[in-house]
């Protein structure tokens, strides 16, 4: 198959998985229970039948189903996803765009961190596997995975918080910034790193043992491969082995993941973000769930997917290119 | 008894009896010859299974999780799970002899608590991972069974529920259908079977051109016996297999629901331990005792079911046996 048609095909694929996340946040939307324009004007001075037939009709609801498709596939195209409900009079697409800079900047780079050190772990253990570091990191790894990532979080937030032993509070415990402090600048950025070590930790530890497994088994894969025989038939050093014959092509499973991951960048977080109360899109989420406010929870949805389904296109294409032969198949 | 033995020589074989008197041997049907080749199979599996150590490990975890959450009314009595019981202690004590994990802000033995949240955090896990591979072995067997466009409607579908983060999708789910056990259940089992259908479906497209299969169907085999006879039982221990590491994810997936506030309010598991917990200050006022046993439960259990999940696989899965 040729690299048009495949990259074609892909792209195909991907529009028509967002098609479908329209589709289901369109109908889930109409089943929600209750009136959402009552739930818009629930609590509020102007709630009386009058309002309450304006704002039907505001939101478009005493129109057909496929005219009320419509327009919400040409609001959603134009970044329109109405109002929240529990932050009165703001429209969605504002309250979630300022909350994408603090998730971004939190889970990108727990995911970089991670990567590198999974990587590392992962060389070594299957470079050397059956050692005790080895075994030791899978270990650990199998504890990692098997660790609810919140739990990890809680237990760190009161290590700190508290104090407990040895234990000294380090670290702030929760937020962005210290509030009403002022800072800007230099000091302003130490702030909020200071204010971002102790989520970074967490999720750092909880996604490394994934990396990690995965660098090492590729590893162990290559390791047995013929070239590799030959290679240490030629008597070349150890060294040159591993890092000019083994990593480079171990190296692009692990590759995938990580592009993988990166579309889990707006919505990996989500309930370390509300362990540490990091003002960032996981932790809009919560306030959504606990505010049942449906369009702010469709508006995140739409985000979380549409960044998932581009990070795997992304995936794909990039993964052709490195390995042909994937286009082949 | 007598065995009848074949007899070499002659123009056909005949069945004669050594003894005086002829017994009665009615011949094994064909479904006692096929028990009988799964006794010894499985027996075969068990026999590997017995000398893993990590899957043994996994099933000894397992074996006293289940029965603490069985006989959980003889360990601990139902009503320390009431607020205004009269067995509760003072609210947010340390452990001590008589609540030996202390107790919550009620007043509540964390313990009673922990022993009555295995019933429900376990019963998720299993009810919800039963229905996804229901839903998955179907999709998959179809799938692969009958190919063509049912198979790419099928496989898209597969595709586009693999491609959807799990959390936000629950999420989203749950906030809209309301805070049930049974909503937990069926999302929990509605989200999380793509997997199952994309293992299913590829050791299906396997089976299917196997030899017998096709002997099966030139004698006239119908699709309904295929499938029965043939197709699941060589399916079936992988959908085991898978079966075994979806339990640990889907408990994992019911503690951060619960956790995130989602949780049937009128039940207790051990996410909802760890929600009551943290919303109301247990991390800053130190009260690890409330935290720390919930916890360490989830993380054994998923450690168990991962651990046995991993052995088994191991065992069934020739690619990885000859490592």
């Amino acid at each position: 198959m040729g690299t048009r048609k495949y990259l074609l095909g892909k792209i195909l694929q991907a529009l028509l998985t967002l098609v479908f996340v329209l589709f289901f946040n369109f109908f889930l939307f109409r089943v929600i229970p209750g009136d959402p324009a009552a739930l818009l004007l629930r609590g509020s001075a102007a709630f009386n039948p009058q309002n309450l037939a304006q704002a039907t009709q505001d939101l478009g609801l005493d129109k057909p189903l496929p005219t009320q498709f419509v327009v919400y596939v040409k609001d959603t195209l134009t970044l329109n996803f109405g109002q929240s409900f529990y932050l009165r009079g703001q429209p969605v697409s504002s309250v979630i765009g300022n909350k994408i800079w603090p998730t971004v900047l939190l889970v990108g780079t727990s995911t970089i961190a991670s990567t590198i050190i999974g990587l590392i772990i992962g060389i070594y253990g299957g470079w050397k596997h059956g050692s005790t570091f080895d075994v030791t990191s899978l270990g650990f790894t199998l504890f990692a995975y098997a660790m609810p990532e919140f739990w990890f979080g809680i237990i760190i937030l009161m290590m700190f918080a508290g104090g407990v032993g040895i234990f000294p509070s380090l670290f702030p415990t929760g937020g962005y910034e210290t509030p009403a402090a002022g800072l800007t600048g230099f000091s302003h950025a130490v702030d909020v790193l200071n204010h971002m070590a102790l989520p970074f930790f967490v999720l750092t530890v909880a996604y490394l043992g994934e990396y990690a497994i995965i660098m090492r088994n590729s590893l162990i894969d290559i390791l047995g491969d013929d070239f590799i025989v030959t290679a240490r038939a030629k008597g070349l050093r150890e060294k040159e082995i591993l890092w000019r014959h083994s990593v480079p092509n171990a190296l692009l499973p692990t590759m995938t993941v990580t592009l993988l991951s990166l579309g889990f960048v707006f919505s990996g977080a989500i309930t370390i973000e509300y362990v540490f109360s990091w003002p960032g899109l996981g932790w809009l989420t919560v306030q959504a769930i606990d505010n049942k406010d449906f369009p702010l929870l469709q508006g995140l949805f739409l985000l979380f997917s549409a960044a998932v389904i581009i990070a795997n296109l992304v995936a794909d294409v990039l993964y052709s290119y490195l390995d042909p032969r994937v286009r082949a198949a | 008894m007598r065995i009848p033995e074949l007899q070499p020589k002659g123009d056909a074989p005949v069945l004669v009896d050594a003894g005086d008197v002829p017994p009665p041997i009615a011949p094994k049907s064909p479904r006692a010859i096929t028990w009988a080749r799964r006794k010894r199979s499985f027996l075969r599996v068990w026999a590997v299974y017995r000398s893993n150590k990590m899957g043994m490990w996994g099933l000894y975890i397992l074996a006293f999780f289940i029965a603490v959450a069985v006989f959980a009314p003889l360990i601990a009595s139902k009503e320390g799970l009431d607020p205004t019981c009269a067995c509760t202690g003072t609210p947010f004590s340390p452990p001590s002899l008589h609540f030996p994990f202390g107790t919550d802000n009620f007043g509540r033995s964390v313990l009673t608590l922990t022993i009555w949240g295995s019933r429900i955090s376990l019963v998720v896990g299993l009810v919800a991972t039963l229905i996804s591979i229901v839903i998955g072995s179907l999709i998959g067997i179809i799938a692969g069974y009958r190919g063509g466009w049912s198979e790419t409607a099928l496989m898209r579908l597969t595709d586009w529920f693999l491609v959807i983060p799990f959390l936000p999708l629950a999420i989203v789910l749950v906030s809209v259908l309301g805070r049930s056990l049974a909503v937990i259940i069926i999302v929990i089992g509605v989200t999380s079977w793509p997997s199952t259908a994309r293992v299913v479906r590829a050791q299906v497209l396997s089976v299917k051109t196997r030899p017998y299969v096709e002997r099966s169907r030139a004698l006239g085999a119908g699709s309904w016996h295929l499938i029965g006879r043939h197709i699941l039982p060589n399916v079936g221990p992988l959908i085991f297999a898978n079966t075994i590491i979806l339990i640990a994810i889907a408990i994992l997936s019911e503690s951060a629901l619960a956790f995130l506030g989602l949780g049937d309010p009128l039940s207790i598991s051990w996410g909802t331990v760890l929600e009551f917990a943290f919303g109301a200050g247990a991390a800053g006022a130190g009260q690890w005792w409330w935290l720390v046993p919930p916890g360490l439960a989830i993380v054994f259990v998923v450690l168990a079911f991962t651990m046995c999940g991993f052995a088994l696989d191991e065992i069934l899965n020739p690619k990885l046996r000859e490592r």
